[in-house]
C-alpha cells in the first residue's frame, strides 16, 4: 500500500510527461503482481468498490474528533480527503503493527457489505501512515486526480515491455485486472495475451501535418482529398452481441453517446469522426462541446444535439480484416456499407475533388462549413497502419487566426522553466474610446523559441507591477505593454470569461515588439469571429 | 505574583517588567535575551544581548561584529539574576543554539520556548522539558493536520528520486540556517556522500557548523566554473527557497524542484509553489509534539503565539488547560 501511496504523492505533483512515466515504468518494473495491475486499474479508473461512499468519511471522523478542531482543519486544508488522511488519529496499537499490500485493501474494501463498509474502511485508516491513508480514501472516493490519462498509463506500459503502445491499445479491452496475463507479456515471461473479447479497439492512423515543401514532391493523382472535420475522431465496432464507440486513444466511450452506440446496427469496424446535429445540419464546435465530459446524457441533451458519425473508412467486416487493403478499395467498400445504416446517424465524408495542389488550397482556404478545420490527403494505394506513418496521408489544416494581444500576466512554469515566467495571460481592448481597458482572453505557454521566452521573462521581471504567488503583474497601458502575436484555431462563446470568448489551442505566434500596445486588436474584433 | 506581571507583550515584543528585558524584541531595546539566531527573533541593534554562545556566534556572521552593545553568553542550565529576576537558558531543539527561556520570581514560573522540536535533530541539542507554571509554546504547526514524518522518510524518498532521475538535478529549498545543514546532516547519516552542492547564502552558517563539530561533509559552491549543466546531472543542490524561481536555478540540467518544509504536509501547499518532491522536515513541533510537549511540562497555564493559536487554545479548553493567544507581533509565519 505504501508504494502505491507514495507513487501517487509523486504523480500529482510531477509536472512533466516523461517524468511521470518514469515513475509509472519504476513502479510496474518494482512492485509485484496483483499489486501493479491493482494501481493500473485505479488509475485507469476500472477499479469498482461499491460499498464503501466518501459520505461515510464524514461520519466516521466526526466519531473520532472534536468538531471544532476539525472544522480548523478542514477550513485550512480545503480538501476533504486530504484533511481526513491527515487528522485521522493514529491507532494506539498500530506502532509495528505490518502495513497491508495494495491488494490486501482492495479485497477487503471489495468484500465488504454496506452494513459493514464504514466498520472496514475504519480498519484499514487505522492500520494505515498518512499517505496511504489518502491512497485509500481516494480508492473509495474514486477519480484519483493525479493527472495521469489512461493513455498515459498505457504508454507507460509499452515503455515497460518495449512495444509499441498501438499493441497495448489494441489488447485493452479484453483486459480484466489485475493485467497479471499483461505483464507477464510485457516482461517476457509468457506470450501476447490473446484477444478474447469481441469489439475490440484497432489502433488508429494519425496523419503528419503538410510540411512546408512536402507538396512539390508529391503527385496531386497519388492522393484522394477530404474534409478534416473538427469532432470527435471515434471508431465504431460491432462484433457479434457486443458494440463498442471507441476515442481514438481507445477509450469506450459508448457511455457518453448511447444515441449513436444504439445505432450501431452492422457487423464490422468504422473510423469517422463524431459531430453533433444531423448529417444534413451539422452543428458547431460549441454545440458539439454540450455533450463533451458528461458523465450523464438527459433526454433533452439527446434530443437538442443529437450525436452522429460522420464516416472516413472501414476496417473490417464481418470476418474480414480490411486494414492491409488501399484506400481506394477500402473507400467503395465504405460507401456501400455506409448506405445499409442509419441515415440519421451515420454519413460518408465526402471526398473533395481537385486537379492541382493550387486548386485545393483554394477550397481549403474556403471551406462550405465552419467546422471543417481542413484538409485531409490520403494516398489511394494507401493501408491502413496503426499510429502515424510519415507519408501515406496529411493532414492540410486552415491558416489559424491571429490576433494581437498585450501581455498583461505571466506565470511561472514548471520543471525545465521553473525559473521562466513562461505562461502568459494576454488581453485586448475594450470600452469607449479614451477610456479603453485591457480584458484577457486567453493564456498560452508555447509557440516561441528558448531565445523568446528569456526575452519575454526578462521583459517581465522588469515590468512587474505586482505579485500574486507565483504570478506577475505586468505593465499594460496605452502607452507601455509588450504585444504578442497569438494565432488560435477557433473561438467559442464562454460565460466564465469576462471576455466572453475562450480560445482554442493559442500559443504565441510572434513577439510584436516593435507595435505599441495602444495599437493591440480590439474585443470586437474577437466578436466579429464568434458571429460568423 | 501574576504571571501577566511577570512577562508580558509591548510592541516592541515580550517584555519582564521586574528584570526590565525583553525576549525576542523585534525593535531595538536596552536588553534582549535571544532564543535562537532566525532573523524574526534575533535583530540587530540592541544595547545588550544575552543568548547561548552559538546563537550569539551566528548573529555576529550574519550582523557583523558589532551587531549589539555588549554580549553576555548564556550557559545552557545555568541559573542567572537580572534586576532580582532568576531566567536560566535550556535547550529547544529548534536549531544549533536555541534555547527555551526560564523566567522565575516569586515563585512564579515561565518557560518561553521560543520556536522547539522533538524530533531527533543531530545538528542541535535536544529539547529539555522544563516544568513549569506557564508555558508559552509557537502554534507554527498548531493544527491538527501536521504531523512530521520521520526525516529520515524524507530523506529516503530524495535519495530515491535522485537514483531514479539521475540525468537531473535535484534542488532543495531549506532556510539557511538550520535546515539546510539538517538536510546535509541527514543525506550524510543516509550513506549519501557525494559533494553536496550548496548556494552562497549557505556558505558562511554552515562553515559555522562544520566548525563546531557537526560534520557536514565535502559542500560544493554550486557555481558554473568550467563544465556547466552536465556537471550538476544527478547533484543534489540545496538553497534558500528564494533562489529556486531566481535566474540563479537556471545553470540546473531540468532540476527536480524539492523543498524542506513542514509547510509541504499540505499537497496544495506544494503545487502553489511548483514543488515537484515536497520534503516534509520541520524544525518546529507539530500538532502531536505541541500538545505531548504541553502536557509534559504540567503548566496549568499556556500562552500560544505565532502561529495558529485558535486550535491549540481550542485543545487547551478541551483538556481543561487555561490557554489564551499571546499576540506578538513580527514573527513569521512561513518560516520553516
Amino acid at each position: 500500500m505504501n508504494r502505491f501511496a507514495e507513487l501517487l504523492d509523486r504523480l500529482v505533483l510531477t509536472p512533466s510527461r516523461n517524468g511521470k512515466l518514469t515513475l509509472l515504468t519504476d513502479y510496474f518494473r518494482t512492485v509485484e503482481d496483483p499489486d501493479r495491475g491493482l494501481a493500473l486499474a485505479a488509475i485507469t479508473g476500472n477499479l469498482d468498490i461499491a460499498a464503501v461512499k466518501p459520505a461515510m468519511l464524514r461520519t466516521l471522523v466526526a466519531e473520532r474528533m472534536d468538531p471544532v478542531l476539525f472544522g480548523y482543519s478542514y477550513d485550512y486544508v480545503g480538501d476533504l480527503a486530504e484533511t481526513v488522511s491527515l487528522v485521522w488519529p493514529a491507532a494506539k496499537d498500530a506502532q509495528g503493527a505490518t502495513v497491508p499490500t495494495l491488494a490486501e485493501v482492495v479485497r477487503q474494501l471489495q468484500a465488504a457489505s454496506r452494513s459493514d463498509g464504514p466498520k472496514v474502511l475504519a480498519r484499514l485508516l487505522d492500520e494505515a501512515d498518512v499517505s496511504a491513508r489518502f491512497a485509500i480514501i481516494k480508492l473509495v472516493t474514486g477519480g484519483l486526480r493525479i493527472g495521469v490519462s489512461a493513455r498515459l498509463a498505457k504508454q507507460a506500459l509499452a515503455d515497460f515491455g518495449k512495444v509499441d503502445v498501438a499493441e497495448i491499445e489494441e489488447l485493452w479491452h479484453g483486459l480484466t485486472a489485475p493485467y497479471a496475463d499483461l505483464f507477464a507479456w510485457l516482461e517476457g515471461r509468457a506470450a501476447k495475451p490473446q484477444r478474447s473479447a469481441q469489439a475490440l479497439f484497432r489502433p488508429v492512423m494519425l496523419a503528419n501535418a503538410v510540411g512546408d515543401s512536402d507538396l512539390d514532391k508529391l503527385d496531386p493523382a497519388d492522393y484522394a482529398a477530404e474534409w478534416k472535420w473538427d469532432g470527435i475522431r471515434v471508431q465504431a465496432v460491432r462484433e457479434g452481441g457486443v458494440h463498442r464507440l471507441y476515442s481514438r486513444t481507445g477509450d469506450d466511450v459508448s457511455g457518453a453517446f448511447p444515441d449513436l452506440a444504439e445505432a450501431m446496427d452492422f457487423s464490422g469496424a468504422i473510423d469517422g469522426e463524431l459531430l453533433v446535429g444531423t448529417p444534413s445540419a451539422t452543428g458547431s464546435f460549441s454545440d458539439l462541446q454540450q455533450r463533451l465530459n458528461r458523465k450523464t446524457v438527459s433526454p433533452k441533451m439527446l434530443r437538442d444535439y443529437p450525436a452522429f458519425m460522420r464516416c472516413y473508412d472501414l476496417l473490417q467486416t464481418e470476418d474480414e480484416d480490411l486494414r492491409g487493403l488501399p484506400f481506394a478499395e477500402r473507400r467503395q467498400r465504405l460507401e456501400a456499407f455506409v448506405e445499409r445504416l442509419d441515415p440519421a446517424r451515420f454519413d460518408l465524408s465526402p471526398l473533395v475533388g481537385f486537379g492541382n495542389w493550387q486548386e485545393l488550397e483554394a477550397v481549403r482556404a474556403a471551406p462550405p462549413h465552419p467546422i471543417i478545420e481542413g484538409v485531409m490527403l490520403k494516398r489511394w494505394d494507401s493501408a491502413y497502419l496503426a499510429g502515424r506513418p510519415k507519408g501515406p496521408w496529411f493532414k492540410w489544416k486552415r491558416d489559424p487566426h491571429t490576433v494581437d494581444a498585450v501581455l498583461m500576466y505571466a506565470q511561472r512554469g514548471h520543471g525545465k522553466r521553473s525559473s521562466f515566467y513562461s505562461d502568459y495571460t494576454f488581453g485586448v481592448w475594450s470600452g469607449p474610446e479614451g477610456a479603453e481597458e485591457l480584458v484577457p482572453v486567453g493564456k498560452a505557454y508555447f509557440g516561441f523559441t528558448d531565445e523568446e521566452l528569456r526575452q519575454i521573462d526578462k521583459y517581465v521581471r522588469d515590468n512587474t507591477i505586482e505579485r500574486f504567488g507565483p504570478v506577475r503583474s505586468v505593465r499594460a497601458d496605452r502607452n507601455n505593454g509588450l504585444v504578442l502575436e497569438v494565432a488560435f484555431e477557433g473561438l467559442n462563446r464562454s460565460t466564465r470569461h469576462k471576455s466572453g470568448v475562450a480560445m482554442r489551442f493559442p500559443r504565441i505566434s510572434r513577439l510584436r515588439w516593435d507595435k505599441p500596445s495602444a495599437e493591440a486588436d480590439r474585443i470586437e474584433t474577437l466578436r466579429a469571429l464568434l458571429d460568423k | 505574583m501574576r504571571a501577566s506581571d511577570l512577562l508580558h507583550p509591548r510592541p516592541e515584543g515580550l517584555y519582564c517588567p521586574p528584570g526590565d528585558f525583553f525576549i525576542d524584541p523585534v525593535r531595538p531595546v536596552e536588553r534582549a535575551l535571544i532564543t535562537h539566531g532566525h532573523s524574526d527573533h534575533a535583530r540587530a541593534g540592541h544595547r545588550s544581548v544575552m543568548a547561548t554562545r552559538e546563537t550569539l556566534a551566528i548573529m555576529a556572521l550574519r550582523y557583523g561584529e558589532g551587531f549589539a552593545g555588549t554580549t553576555q553568553e548564556a550557559k545552557l542550565g545555568e541559573r542567572v539574576t537580572l534586576n532580582g529576576v532568576e531566567v536560566s537558558f535550556h535547550p529547544a531543539g529548534h536549531v544549533l543554539g536555541s534555547a527555551q527561556i526560564r523566567v522565575e520570581h516569586q515563585a512564579t514560573r515561565i518557560v518561553a520556548s521560543g520556536d522547539y522540536k522533538r524530533q531527533p535533530d543531530a545538528t542541535c541539542a535536544p529539547f529539555e522539558v522544563v516544568p513549569c507554571d506557564v508555558f508559552i509554546t509557537e502554534a507554527t504547526f498548531g493544527l491538527p493536520v501536521f504531523r512530521h514524518p520521520p526525516d529520515h522518510h524524507e530523506i529516503d524518498l530524495l535519495l530515491k528520486s535522485v537514483a531514479q532521475f539521475p540525468e537531473r538535478s535535484h534542488l532543495v529549498g531549506a532556510y539557511a540556517l538550520g535546515k539546510a545543514q539538517r538536510v546535509m546532516k541527514l543525506l550524510r547519516q543516509a550513506g549519501y556522500d557525494k559533494p553536496i552542492h550548496i548556494h552562497g547564502a549557505l556558505a558562511k552558517i554552515s562553515d559555522y557548523y562544520q566548525a563546531t563539530g557537526i560534520d557536514l561533509g565535502t559542500l560544493s559552491p554550486a557555481t558554473v566554473e568550467s563544465g556547466g549543466r552536465a556537471d550538476f546531472a544527478g547533484a543534489v543542490v540545496i538553497g534558500p527557497p528564494s533562489a529556486f524561481s531566481d535566474r540563479w536555478a537556471r545553470r540546473f540540467p531540468d532540476p527536480v524542484s524539492c523543498f524542506a518544509s513542514g509547510w509541504m504536509r499540505i499537497r496544495q501547499r506544494a503545487k502553489q509553489r511548483g514543488v515537484e518532491l515536497p520534503l516534509i522536515i520541520s524544525d518546529h513541533s507539530d500538532w502531536d509534539e505541541l500538545t505531548a510537549t504541553i502536557h509534559d511540562t504540567g503548566a496549568s497555564e499556556v500562552w500560544v503565539t505565532h502561529g495558529r493559536e485558535e486550535a491549540l487554545v481550542r485543545w487547551c479548553e478541551l483538556e481543561g488547560i487555561a490557554a489564551r493567544p499571546l499576540h506578538l507581533v513580527g514573527y513569521e509565519d512561513e518560516g520553516d
